[in-house]
């Protein structure tokens, strides 16, 4: 069985492209992940779509090196994840975890965890800020901002230490209209910029918006990955079929 | 009833105007818990913290056993160090016993057990909130120690008043290897009991008002500090 993030030598160097082959991931007897091969090159969106309990928010944490597969294998440009390049991936998960600090100290622990100087990190941290609109907020504890002010500092805080790709796990959920649309908002500028983006959603409007390329996953396997507009439009297997309707697919 | 509030205005007199010998006991007691609590939180706070990070075989025996530990009678543990400390003891040679180092050794051995145990509680419940997000962030278990005692501030100071309210308000542990020497060990439970043996009750009940206005003191500010960190959510 793999390890997950043995620790590394190659701080700052590059996670692209990201594959995992013959993914196995089994928890409790039952099998999450069965056998899945995948390649992120972190060019453009990936949007991972798939009802509930198809293996969506555990491949992609597999593939960030935060779950040890049962079975098969993950390398980070070649060689297996290493914790110096954790923060080559900025990971953002659907509830997000934030240290018992202000905001900006939220960020600047990502930056002293990436390495990042002390003099630089105050600035930087203050830039990401910005960047996520909640320059105004750096000085609030970030357990008491609102929900979706919470998840746009997990984005700001993933974003800081620059990293190759941002894996983000249904940002949006239980979040109102303006929140999402300024979430999704940071994650187009992202993607504008260039940035590769692996995009796990329930929301076929979401992927719309933001994703390039959908995987669709159903019990545990990629059954269909192809282009967003035609897999929205004419999606193959009759699983995605059925999840684009709103069928309830299980 | 005449004598309990001549005892009382007396107690009160004392207090008001610094009594020598008052002032001395409470001294002598303060530093004694004081210390044994710095010693506890020094002891205590790393084997939390080690059993909190730790996976290792018996760590749940461990557990049992420090959360087991909090419960120690002050007698046994007084005696198990008077034995440590006595000639005939494998610390005999450094002759501590019937001095405050004897008992702030006696009160850190009753209190680092209370301070490890909510440590480990603490430490634990936030490393489980925090694991995955700190290895997103490549922050190994050694690194994450100091963040989860940071970011466990509130609930390890918490932790550590609990103890000096242990240690402050302990007598059978320290009357053993203490002896409740006059000017030398005598703090202000062993002088209660002392005092009230022989009937003067003035003096008793002044320690006891000051005992008293100290548990108050540090539960006040256990408490305080608990609301300082839920309003900035820092809990």
């Amino acid at each position: 069985m793999q390890r997950v993030l043995d620790s590394g030598r190659l701080r700052g160097s590059t996670v692209l492209p990201i594959r995992g082959a013959g993914l196995v991931l089994e928890r409790g007897g039952r099998r999450i992940l069965d056998g899945i091969d995948i390649e992120v090159d972190g060019r453009g969106t990936l949007a991972l779509m798939g009802p509930n309990g198809s293996g969506k928010s555990l491949l992609a944490r597999t593939l960030a090196g935060l779950v040890a597969p049962s079975a098969g294998r993950v390398t980070w440009a070649g060689s297996a994840p290493d914790r110096r390049r954790a923060t080559r991936i900025g990971f953002v998960f659907q509830r997000p975890v934030l240290l018992r600090r202000s905001a900006l100290a939220n960020v600047e622990y990502a930056l002293a965890a990436a390495g990042v100087s002390r003099r630089e990190r105050a600035e930087q941290a203050r830039a990401a800020l910005a960047r996520a609109r909640l320059g105004h907020l750096a000085r609030a504890p970030a357990r008491v901002l609102s929900g979706g002010e919470q998840q746009l500092l997990s984005i700001a805080r993933a974003l800081a230490t620059a990293p190759d790709i941002l894996v983000i796990d249904e940002p949006t959920a239980n979040l109102d209209p303006s929140a999402t649309r300024a979430i999704e908002g940071l994650i187009g500028e992202v993607r504008a910029e260039g940035m590769g983006v692996v995009l796990i959603t329930h929301d076929p409007g979401q992927a719309r918006r933001l994703a390039d390329e959908v995987a669709f996953l159903y019990r545990g396997r990629i059954v269909e990955r192809t282009q967003a507009a035609r897999f929205l439009e004419r999606p193959q297997s009759a699983q995605a079929q059925a999840f684009l309707r709103g069928e309830i697919v299980v | 009833m005449q004598d309990f509030a001549g005892a009382f205005s007396e107690a009160l007199r004392l207090i008001t105007v610094l009594d020598a010998s008052l002032v001395e006991i409470v001294a002598l007691s303060l530093r004694v818990s004081v210390a044994a609590t710095v010693c506890a939180a020094l002891i205590g706070l790393p084997i939390g913290a080690l059993i909190a990070m730790g996976s290792f075989r018996g760590r749940g025996l461990l557990v049992v056993l420090i959360n087991a530990l909090m419960g120690l009678p002050p007698v046994v543990v007084g005696l198990v160090v008077y034995l440590m400390l006595s000639n005939a003891g494998p610390m005999g040679s450094f002759g501590l016993l019937y001095s405050p180092a004897a008992m702030i050794i006696a009160q850190t051995v009753l209190i680092a057990p209370i301070v490890a145990a909510l440590a480990r509680q603490t430490i634990e419940d936030l490393r489980q909130e925090y694991e995955e997000q700190l290895r997103a962030l490549g922050v190994g278990p050694l690194r994450a120690v100091p963040t989860l005692l940071w970011d466990g501030r509130f609930s390890l100071i918490t932790a550590c008043l609990a103890g000096f309210g242990r240690a402050a308000a302990e007598v059978g542990a320290v009357i053993v290897v203490g002896g409740n020497i006059d000017h030398v060990t005598r703090v202000m439970t062993t002088t209660i009991a002392l005092e009230t043996s022989k009937g003067d009750l003035a003096l008793a009940l002044g320690l006891g008002m000051i005992l008293l206005a100290i548990a108050i003191g540090v539960n006040a500010l256990a408490m305080g500090l608990r609301a300082t960190a839920a309003r900035s959510a820092y809990a």
